[in-house]
């Protein structure tokens, strides 16, 4: 289970994050969810990668 | 039926020419129970002055994030907490996007930085990228890259570019509450150069941003002045971190409302499906603008949110017999 919400960065157990998870169908994750740090995330008209400089890269 | 749809069929289904301000305020302030029959007209009128294909595009953001304006809808600006971070597109990755729409039948391909305006660097990344893309894949391009010089347009040309995006993104009332770091007329400024330089002038803007149902009108009567060959419409898809980050989303019968009323004002335009409406209309709403003056759409993602796969699109078009439009038909 992810440490962090990768939509608000926030911790994932902790608050509620339904709408963060309905607003990740139309969106690429922002942040880690292994350290929470913002990850620089470059969208292409069919998916996106998503890099942590610490925990690596993320695909669609 | 409203005297304004009697005046509108005459005027612009019939006689070919757009709405005036005041009138596209009537439309726009029809009762619910008049908009099945407000979207057949705008969508007679998009069959007989556009015909029935749809102009297919996907875009790409060259370089994302680090803006220094402050666009208040803009999750790329560097002036806001907005998660979103600075990145550059390298140029294999960006012919690769460019192929990757081509293969959806798609005959336009957008090139979008996050700037002012572009300097050096950009300028070299673009002629590097437009000659790999146009050696690799047969596709137009287009770009969108803030405010230009004369020469930065001259350069444009040369490239190969062939259509220029700059959104006046409202209407001149409402500018100053959403962009304060530059002004609605260094916008047209550019588009003024681009229309002279021979490309072809794409600018729409966003519906959603607080403006009112008569700035809405002013702002359609604008575009209308300026003539563009493509209105990208989009919808507010507010942005965490941004000043209109909470605001709400446009109400479904309102932006459906809105996209006749542009069509109504610009009956021979490329009206496009921007970004927002798969949150404004959801996936029944992708048909109904379809049927209601729309005639392009952006298939695919968006610069830094997603979009409906775009197969989702193009089968759309499949069933509404919607043919998409060729490259051969964009010359």
């Amino acid at each position: 289970m992810a440490t962090y919400c990768d939509r608000c960065g926030l911790a994932a157990a902790e608050g509620d994050h339904t709408a963060c998870a309905a607003a990740r169908e139309l969106e690429p994750p922002r942040f880690c969810p292994a350290c929470r740090r913002r990850m620089k995330v470059q969208v292409v008209p069919t998916g996106w990668t998503a890099t942590c400089v610490e925990h690596g890269v993320l695909t669609s | 039926m409203p005297q304004i749809l009697d005046r509108a069929r005459a005027r612009v289904l019939e006689g070919g020419a757009g709405l005036d301000q005041a009138e596209i305020l009537e439309i726009l302030r029809l009762p619910d129970e008049d908009l099945p029959e407000l979207l057949q007209l705008a969508h007679d009128v998009r069959m007989k002055w556009c015909g029935p294909e749809v102009e297919v595009e996907g875009i790409v953001s060259l370089k994302t994030g680090g803006c220094p304006e402050d666009c208040h809808f803009c999750s790329q600006s560097g002036l806001f907490a907005s998660p979103v971070r600075a990145v550059w597109l390298d140029i294999p990755s960006l012919v690769k996007a460019a192929e990757q729409t081509a293969a959806t039948g798609a005959t336009e391909f957008c090139i979008v930085a996050a700037v002012r305006g572009p300097d050096q660097r950009l300028m070299d990344q673009m002629r590097e990228g437009v000659k790999a893309i146009k050696e690799a894949v047969d596709i137009q391009v287009a770009a969108s890259l803030g405010m230009l010089t004369q020469e930065q347009v001259d350069d444009l040309v040369d490239m190969g570019v062939h259509r220029y995006n700059h959104n006046l993104e409202t209407c001149e009332s409402y500018f100053p509450n959403v962009v304060t770091t530059h002004s609605w007329e260094e916008r047209w400024s550019t588009l003024k150069m681009v229309r002279e330089s021979g490309m072809e002038v794409c600018c729409g803007g966003i519906l959603g941003l607080g403006e009112t149902v008569e700035q809405r009108a002013e702002f359609a009567a604008q575009l209308a002045e300026l003539d563009p060959h493509e209105v990208p419409l989009n919808f507010l898809n507010p942005r965490p971190g941004t000043p209109l980050g909470d605001r709400p989303v446009v109400e479904g019968k309102d932006a459906l409302r809105a996209i006749a009323a542009f069509r109504l004002a610009m009956p021979r335009t490329i009206l496009r499906y921007a970004g927002g409406r798969e949150i404004t209309l959801g996936d029944l709403g992708t048909r109904e603008g379809l049927l209601g003056g729309i005639n392009a759409v952006i298939v695919g993602n968006y610069l830094t949110t997603l979009g409906r796969p775009a197969t989702a699109d193009l089968e759309l078009l499949q069933d509404l017999k919607m043919p998409v439009k060729s490259l051969s038909a964009t010359f």
